[in-house]
């Protein structure tokens, strides 16, 4: 009876968490502009949705800004955990307590001062403000992945690669970006997402040049619902939900071997 | 230690300071200059020291919101230790073979965009959505809740996104709990509830601090969801920054606010801080 009652409560959590994906999802499916009811099974929503050239624009936008900012984002983290684990050098200590506070302050926070720094230094709001402030947002979430990956590394293979005369840069390349590279994969994902999804710190340093979805996204849905929302949605769920299946289905998959 | 490690080393270390500096020293001083200056309506600021803006946070009414932001944020940590309590207990006690499937399955959400999750609670909510539809068809209801766009509407959104973050930190915990202190207490006679209050939560109080946290700062400064669920009328802390930066062009006092809640969250990091171990911080992400 406990047991059922136990698996009772877990369920409804379940429940509680994906009702409202899969809400998204069955009504991005339903032939009515205006009612919730279900009307019957149409595709005709993203069909509505690939005729729109400026949202697909959009899209695009935001798909480029986001590799390019989980690109960015994921060699300057690297560079920051290997020197972490690897070197001494001045304000250590100050940068590892830096990576973990910026972690935890609030986005609006960082979106103001970011904002900031851009109107003292005159730099008009676009593509490069948001492409830098996404990588800001994510550098220290890509070190704190791959510096929780790189303290379970043996030292003593850096030693045996130092006797037999190989430098840093070998080092790097040669041992640490293999041994890595499932951290690094998993940094870079978990920056995409972050980029792709960001609303906070895009509301605040994006200008009238150069639009990302979730801004847009943000502006349909506070003028009120349109089916097409349902749509793109739906499309951005799978993207995501795919691209974590992925990911997690390789690091198993390491696991085992 | 210098001339083993050469070019390698301070070109790394040249980049990582040169990025911080400019993308976290920098901005971060300049919040806190900005918050000390005047407001001026043609250059956004005016080079005048004052404290005004300090003032102005606890004078003009915006320490109220102040207030009712951390009352959120407290009854939305509240709600999430008592839903997740129990739940990552339930996982953690799971056949091993299935953890890895449900912990997946509460990750989930929590890489989709909570922005589009947000929306479809607003569906659900909404006079004529799902909720009402489904409870007026039972016949358990007999007029339309009116619950979007108000405060529980907030705590409902607040809480849904904010779970996960919550039972992660309690489920690590929980899993490392060993199972002898419970029997040796069972053997001692102490019955269900006393092992529980004095033994199962003093030993993951580590989790259960550092998943409130995680939970309440987010809280704090939620963002859209007070917009989309709460409506116009229940803004929150992080609505009056965007306000004073956006509309009223007023940025000085926003960044005062800024640095004062900052301040207020610094002690709650700290709180953090001292209870968890290097390897938890690390998977915080």
């Amino acid at each position: 009876m406990s047991k059922f009652i136990r698996n009772f409560y877990t369920s409804c959590v379940y429940i509680f968490l994906y009702l409202p994906i899969a809400v998204v999802i069955i009504f991005s499916f339903n032939n009515a502009k205006h009612s919730l009811v279900w009307q019957g099974f149409t595709l005709k929503w993203y069909a509505v949705l690939f005729h729109d050239t400026a949202l697909l624009q959009v899209a695009w936008n935001s798909l480029a800004l986001a590799i390019l900012a989980a690109s960015i984002a994921t060699a300057i983290g690297t560079l920051i955990s290997v020197s972490l684990f690897r070197y001494r050098f001045f304000g250590k200590k100050i940068l590892h307590a830096l990576i973990f506070i910026l972690i935890l302050t609030p986005e609006i926070v960082m979106a103001i001062s970011l904002l900031l720094l851009y109107s003292f230094l005159k730099i008009p709001l676009g593509f490069w403000t948001l492409l830098l402030a996404h990588t800001a947002l994510c550098i220290p979430f890509v070190a704190v992945t791959i510096y929780s990956r790189i303290t379970t590394l043996d030292t003593a293979i850096f030693e045996a690669a130092l006797d037999l005369g190989a430098n840093d840069l070998t080092i790097f390349h040669k041992i640490i970006l293999p041994l890595l590279f499932p951290a690094i994969v998993s940094g870079w994902l978990l920056s995409f997402i972050l980029s792709l999804d960001d609303v906070i710190i895009s509301y605040f340093v994006s200008g009238p040049t150069f639009n990302i979805l979730p801004l847009k996204i943000y502006s349909m849905v506070r003028l009120g619902v349109k089916p097409e929302v349902n749509a793109l949605c739906t499309l951005m769920l799978l993207f995501t939900l795919f691209a974590v299946i992925a990911s997690y289905q390789s690091i198993f998959k390491k696991k085992l071997k | 230690m210098n001339k083993k490690h050469g070019f390698f080393k301070t070109f790394s270390v040249s980049i990582i300071w040169l990025w911080l500096g400019i993308f976290a020293l920098v901005p971060i001083a300049l919040i806190f200059l900005t918050s000390f200056l005047t407001k001026d309506t043609n250059n956004i600021v005016e080079f005048i020291p004052t404290f005004k803006n300090y003032l102005e946070v606890f004078n003009h009414g915006y320490l109220k919101i102040l207030l009712q932001s951390i009352y959120i944020a407290t009854i939305c940590t509240i709600l999430c230790l008592i839903i997740g309590y129990p739940f990552a207990f339930t996982i953690a006690r799971s056949k091993s073979k299935y953890k890895p499937l449900l912990l997946l399955l509460v990750i989930i959400p929590f890489w989709t965009s909570s922005l589009i999750r947000t929306y479809a609670i607003m569906a659900i909510l909404k006079a004529k959505g799902i909720l009402n539809t489904a409870l007026l068809a039972i016949g358990i209801i007999h007029q339309p809740l009116q619950i979007l766009y108000s405060d529980t509407a907030v705590l409902i959104g607040c809480v849904y996104d904010l779970l996960p973050f919550m039972i992660l930190p309690l489920y690590a915990n929980i899993e490392k709990l060993n199972h002898e202190y419970i029997e040796a207490a069972k053997d001692l006679g102490a019955n269900w509830l006393t092992i529980f209050i004095k033994v199962i939560i003093p030993l993951t109080m580590p989790g259960i601090i550092a998943g409130s946290v995680l939970v309440f700062l987010p809280a704090m400064t939620m963002f859209y969801i007070p917009v989309l669920l709460g409506g116009a009328k229940n803004l929150l802390i992080g609505n009056l920054i965007e306000y004073q930066f956006l509309t009223t062009s007023n940025w000085p006092l926003g960044t005062a606010i800024s640095v004062v809640i900052t301040l207020l969250m610094g002690i709650f990091i700290l709180i953090y801080w001292h209870n968890s171990k290097e390897k938890d911080r690390e998977s915080l992400a």
